[in-house]
């Protein structure tokens, strides 16, 4: 137990604390300062952060049910056809998870670019239209939610999968004895079993897309343009680590974070929890 | 009718996914073999008209990205070395707590628990300025101890382990107590050997954290000697004045292909482990 408990007190329970402690001071080189709520303060009246807020929460939005539902959609395709089929697709989908988000950024940047992107030759060839897809406040949000979307759904796959076979076949079988045609028995039998494994997807993505960070540092200039694709992870990084450096705010950014955080999962489960 | 429409609209769902799926895998692969100026032609070259190693060779050896010594060899040898030490620290801490938390009677046990499940919850990110601050004083930025040392205990891991092992029966335990065996054969020699599945699926995830994280290697490294492969290889974009994307290309198969290989060998671990922390939780 004490190897654990060292490590797990010193980098991890230590850390959080001392950030929301940290939030309520000044900190500078020469001397550190109460400064009570001052911090938050400013955060209200920070347009940046406003931003922030809003894009995060776009992005939640946007693409914690699509994931959901392309999963759930995905699984419910796949698991009939056999076992074969199944751990080929899950392969199929957890290859992007594995390849991690910064190498398949790089690869989004490209597809995305303006000029020489696979996207923008598709749309050129078969609509006639090019879009700055990143350049756009209008469309770098979605744009940056559908990488996102890309490589998120492995694990949900892989847990609907897992939740489908737990449903015993009888059930079925006597829905489907009663007339209830494939999609009424989805609907009334599937789904409703389904409800702690959907609730431990939304869960997971929302905890995950509240954390988007890598697809706005690399695809995006500063969360541009004009601030569209800006989050909150994000934005305590730019406070704390580029100048001027300043962290007590960065750890006022994310006391938020956590409130929102928690405020969110709280909702969550008392939406779909039992 | 009704039948075969939902047929036609589930397979074309499934074939859009699974091509947003693996698309951007094949364009980063073929595009490692692409110069620049094959990869900036329009129309795209879906496949490589003339495959080069060049990208690789730029990657792999010394003074045409920085005067250091092969840098991509040496971002391959950090991210190794870190992942490493993160899934073996992992797994030795995971099993001992989950063990704990799981058989051990003791006070405060489902509190730490639940500090514990807390813990896992919550985004890291919200602890990143006192542990940078931490590392800092500890004078450890740019060294493997602060690349590795926030990762030497998972939270997720010990949660898995105390899951897993609260399902072996307590009969066994208290047996082997009564054949005379001292705690830590019971652990060694009964426990760990039941627990093999959970270890195998916390030691694949923390790898796979350790290889994949990117916000805390960023900031804890600022040499380029000791850049791990995500941040060398995001920084091939953001310092070359011109994007050269064919070496983007090749530096993110780098990173890419041995993490793939780790997946194909142990890739039951990783349904399984999945599964598990999702059904139980």
């Amino acid at each position: 137990m004490l190897p654990a408990a060292v490590p797990f007190v010193v980098f991890v329970l230590w850390p959080l604390l001392h950030g929301l402690a940290m939030s309520f001071f000044d900190i500078r080189l020469a001397e550190t300062e109460f400064i009570g709520l001052d911090n938050y303060r400013n955060l209200a009246a920070d347009e940046s952060f406003r931003y922030a807020i809003w894009n995060t929460c776009c992005f939640v939005v946007l693409v914690v049910p699509v994931v959901w539902l392309v999963s759930l959609g995905i699984a419910a395709v796949v698991f009939p056809l056999g076992r074969s089929a199944q751990s080929f697709f899950r392969f199929a989908f957890y290859v992007p998870v594995i390849a991690g988000s910064v190498c398949l950024a790089m690869v989004w940047m490209w597809i995305l670019d303006d000029h020489h992107g696979l996207l923008n030759y598709l749309c050129n060839s078969l609509l006639g239209v090019n879009i700055d897809w990143l350049g756009r406040t209008d469309t770098a949000l979605p744009s940056l939610a559908v990488v996102v979307i890309s490589w998120s759904l492995g694990q949900p796959i892989i847990i609907f999968l897992a939740a489908l076979s737990g449903i015993p076949p009888e059930l079925h079988e006597a829905a489907a004895i009663d007339g209830a045609g494939p999609l009424r028995r989805f609907w009334y039998v599937t789904l409703p079993l389904l409800r702690s494994a959907s609730l431990f997807v939304f869960v997971t993505q929302t905890l995950g897309v509240f954390q988007v960070f890598v697809v706005v540092l690399l695809l995006t200039v500063n969360g541009g343009p004009a601030h569209a694709t800006r989050t909150v992870v994000y934005g305590m990084y730019e406070t704390a680590f580029t100048p001027p450096y300043d962290f007590d705010y960065a750890a006022a950014q994310g006391t938020l974070l956590l409130v929102l955080l928690s405020m969110v999962a709280v909702v969550q489960f008392r939406w779909l929890g039992r | 009718m009704a039948n075969r429409w939902t047929f036609w609209i589930a397979w074309t769902l499934l074939g859009v996914a699974a091509i947003m799926a693996l698309a951007p895998l094949y364009w980063m692969i073929s595009g490692s073999f692409k110069l620049q100026q094959d990869a900036m032609q329009m129309p795209p070259e879906w496949f490589p008209k003339h495959p080069t190693l060049e990208n690789y060779r730029k990657l792999f050896t010394a003074g045409d990205l920085w005067s250091g010594h092969r840098p991509a060899l040496r971002w391959l040898a950090n991210s190794l070395i870190v992942a490493l030490c993160i899934s073996i620290s992992a797994v030795t801490t995971s099993a001992l707590a989950g063990y704990a938390l799981a058989k051990k009677r003791f006070r405060g046990r489902l509190f730490v628990f639940w500090a514990v499940v807390t813990t896992m919850m919550l985004p890291r990110q919200v602890a990143l300025m006192p542990l940078y601050l931490l590392i800092v004083q500890l004078d450890w930025v740019d060294s493997y101890a602060g690349l590795i040392a926030p990762y030497l205990c998972f939270p997720f891991g010990i949660f898995l382990m105390r899951q897993f092992m609260e399902q072996i029966p307590d009969e066994l335990i208290s047996a082997a107590r009564i054949d005379g065996a001292t705690e830590w054969h019971v652990f060694w020699y009964i426990v760990l050997p039941m627990a093999k599945p959970a270890l195998g699926a916390v030691a694949i995830f923390s790898f796979m954290g350790a290889w994949n994280e990117y916000l805390w290697q960023l900031i804890v490294t600022n040499r380029p000697e000791m850049y791990t492969l995500p941040v060398g290889v995001s920084k091939l974009v953001s310092t070359l004045t011109s994007f050269d994307l064919g070496l983007a290309m090749a530096g993110a198969t780098v990173a890419f292909l041995p993490m793939l290989a780790v997946f194909v060998m142990f890739q039951r671990y990783f349904v399984k482990g999945i599964s598990v922390g999702a059904l139980k939780g």
